[in-house]
């Protein structure tokens, strides 16, 4: 059944640009559906905030379906917000209620920088990509469909590193401001895989050390887990550490064949 | 793309680091190995895990030799715990000198903690450099515990801990009562002050709660995850912890209540 939220507070953090200090500003929202998502709320926010004549609050947002991973917002202190396991884009007001206060900011680190309002620049994510996240394959003939035989645990497990969306919230829920999360799933969901395995040691080996340049360390707390949208496991950042310290012997070894 | 301020966006960058090539790095172009290994943050890590893990068995076979306080007095009418030392002395002699492996034992303990401190304070500071500004709205942690994110705290205070527990007990300059050789007699002396017995059980408390983190973190760190041994790393974890608090909290709590008593301390 719907209900109306009414008397909403927000406090919303807005920047105009990247070099500017930023502060908070308060803003009333008086009624809204709870069959609204938050995103939609901020709609409704800019449409009146547009029609008043000022600047609507800048925020990414795009497949609004929770598989893009262009949403973000940390939410009263939580990444994506109080639901688990769902970007922003798929929470809605009913986890609200009326009279609250909701604290919105951006991600925060040094390698998202923020643009404006409450977009942040994720392009750090495309360099460790760039590093080795892909399998280099040989045009051609297409090849069939299933051709390499690949046990069922195996696959699945990959599938479940490849259903990160890249949206940061790993680094942003953070405290040290790590991408570990990020980095081990685009590992995994190739080093699990036979098709990942001829790349498997250059691949760990340039990603994690691209990821060193721009994100902080890993200590295990654990909050990258509890705060991604698709709930990947840090089993995989064990298995990333373990794959690395493979890769640092294996390619000492080959690299001094040459 | 331009914003109004006129600085340029870092958006829609397609290439910024030039070529990218995905291997290794040609083995001439780095530093030593270890070197290069210790440089990055999971070499840290590594670092970090595996002085963990020898700290972890000091700190219990320690636990354990002190134990023997409560064995009394021997046949011969010394102190267990003061045979005991006289055997750490004499460890291995006379294939090495005396105090020979007892010294090498303490030159690897003090490497091994300096690298964990070193390895801390540089990860400490890449952590820093990650985040400089911080949330300005109060952070919700879903799970985290106290332990993760009090490890700094912990670390820092217990290895001021062990800086008194070698000034108290191992070179006597803060005991009042110190006699060489005399353990028996040096620990009942020290923790008959209420103040210093104090000191020694928070610390211990806090030691239990940085392995509690430490314990379960290390094997993340390597990288040892197996599915159907990862449930026994968070007992292991609380099992080492509450070993460590219990066995030295119960000694302060022993000497207060009169349980270790040496006749020649007042």
């Amino acid at each position: 059944m719907t209900t109306t939220l009414t008397n909403l507070t927000l406090k919303i953090w807005r920047q105009d640009g990247p070099g500017d200090a930023g502060r908070f500003e308060t803003y009333q929202i008086p009624e809204i559906s709870d069959e609204a998502s938050f995103l939609e709320m901020l709609d409704v926010l800019n449409e009146r905030l547009i029609g008043e004549g000022t600047e609507p609050v800048t925020f990414d947002h795009d497949c609004r379906e929770g598989i893009c991973g262009t949403c973000s917002l940390m939410i009263d202190g939580q990444a994506h917000g109080p639901q688990r396991g769902t970007a922003t884009c798929q929470l809605h007001m009913r986890k609200f209620q009326s009279g609250d206060t909701i604290v919105i900011e951006p991600w925060r680190a040094s390698a998202f920088p923020i643009i404006k309002d409450l977009m942040v620049d994720r392009s750090a994510f495309d360099r460790i990509v760039e590093a080795g996240g892909y399998i280099s394959a040989d045009t051609g003939g297409a090849p069939d469909a299933n051709l390499i035989p690949i046990p069922k645990p195996v696959a699945d497990a990959a599938m479940d590193a490849a259903a990160c969306i890249g949206c940061g919230a790993c680094v942003a829920a953070c405290p040290n401001g790590a991408a570990n999360l990020f980095t081990a799933a685009k590992v995994t969901h190739l080093n699990l895989l036979p098709q990942g395995q001829a790349e498997r040691f250059k691949r760990v080996e340039a990603m994690v050390e691209t990821m060193d340049e721009y994100f902080g360390s890993c200590t295990n707390h654990g909050e990258c887990e509890a705060a991604c949208p698709k709930e990947i496991s840090i089993d995989v950042i064990a298995l990333m550490n373990a794959d690395y310290r493979k890769a640092k012997f294996k390619n000492r070894k080959a690299l001094s064949r040459i | 793309m331009r914003d109004p301020t006129g600085s340029v966006w870092r958006m829609a960058q397609t290439l910024s680091r030039g070529p990218v090539t995905g291997t290794a790095k040609p083995a001439g172009k780095r530093k030593p190995f270890l070197l290069d290994l210790y440089s990055t943050a999971v070499g840290k890590k590594y670092v970090m895990a595996i002085t963990g893990i020898l700290m972890i068995l000091f700190v219990v076979g320690h636990m354990i030799g002190n134990l023997k306080m409560y064995q009394g007095v021997d046949a011969d009418g010394v102190y267990a715990i003061d045979h005991y030392g006289e055997f750490l002395r004499e460890l291995l002699y006379p294939l090495l000198p005396k105090y020979g492996a007892l010294w090498i034992m303490r030159v690897g303990l003090i490497v091994t903690i300096l690298l964990h401190i070193h390895a801390a304070y540089g990860l400490t500071v890449i952590n820093r450099k990650a985040r400089p500004v911080k949330y300005q709205s109060p952070r919700d942690y879903q799970i985290a515990s106290f332990a993760s994110r009090s490890m700094r705290w912990t670390g820092v205070i217990v290895l001021a801990f062990i800086l008194w527990h070698l000034a108290d007990l191992t070179f006597g300059w803060v005991n009042p009562d110190f006699e060489y050789g005399e353990v028996y007699r040096n620990i009942d002396a020290t923790l008959s002050r209420w103040p210093v017995a104090i000191f020694y059980i928070v610390a211990n408390v806090l030691l239990g709660i940085h392995l509690f983190h430490g314990t379960w973190s290390l094997f993340q760190s390597m990288g040892w995850n197996n599915p159907r041994f990862n449930p026994w790393r968070r007992w292991l974890a609380a099992g080492v912890a509450t070993v460590i608090v219990v066995g030295n909290v119960s000694f302060p709590i022993a000497v207060l209540a009169g349980i270790v008593e040496h006749p020649g301390v007042s």
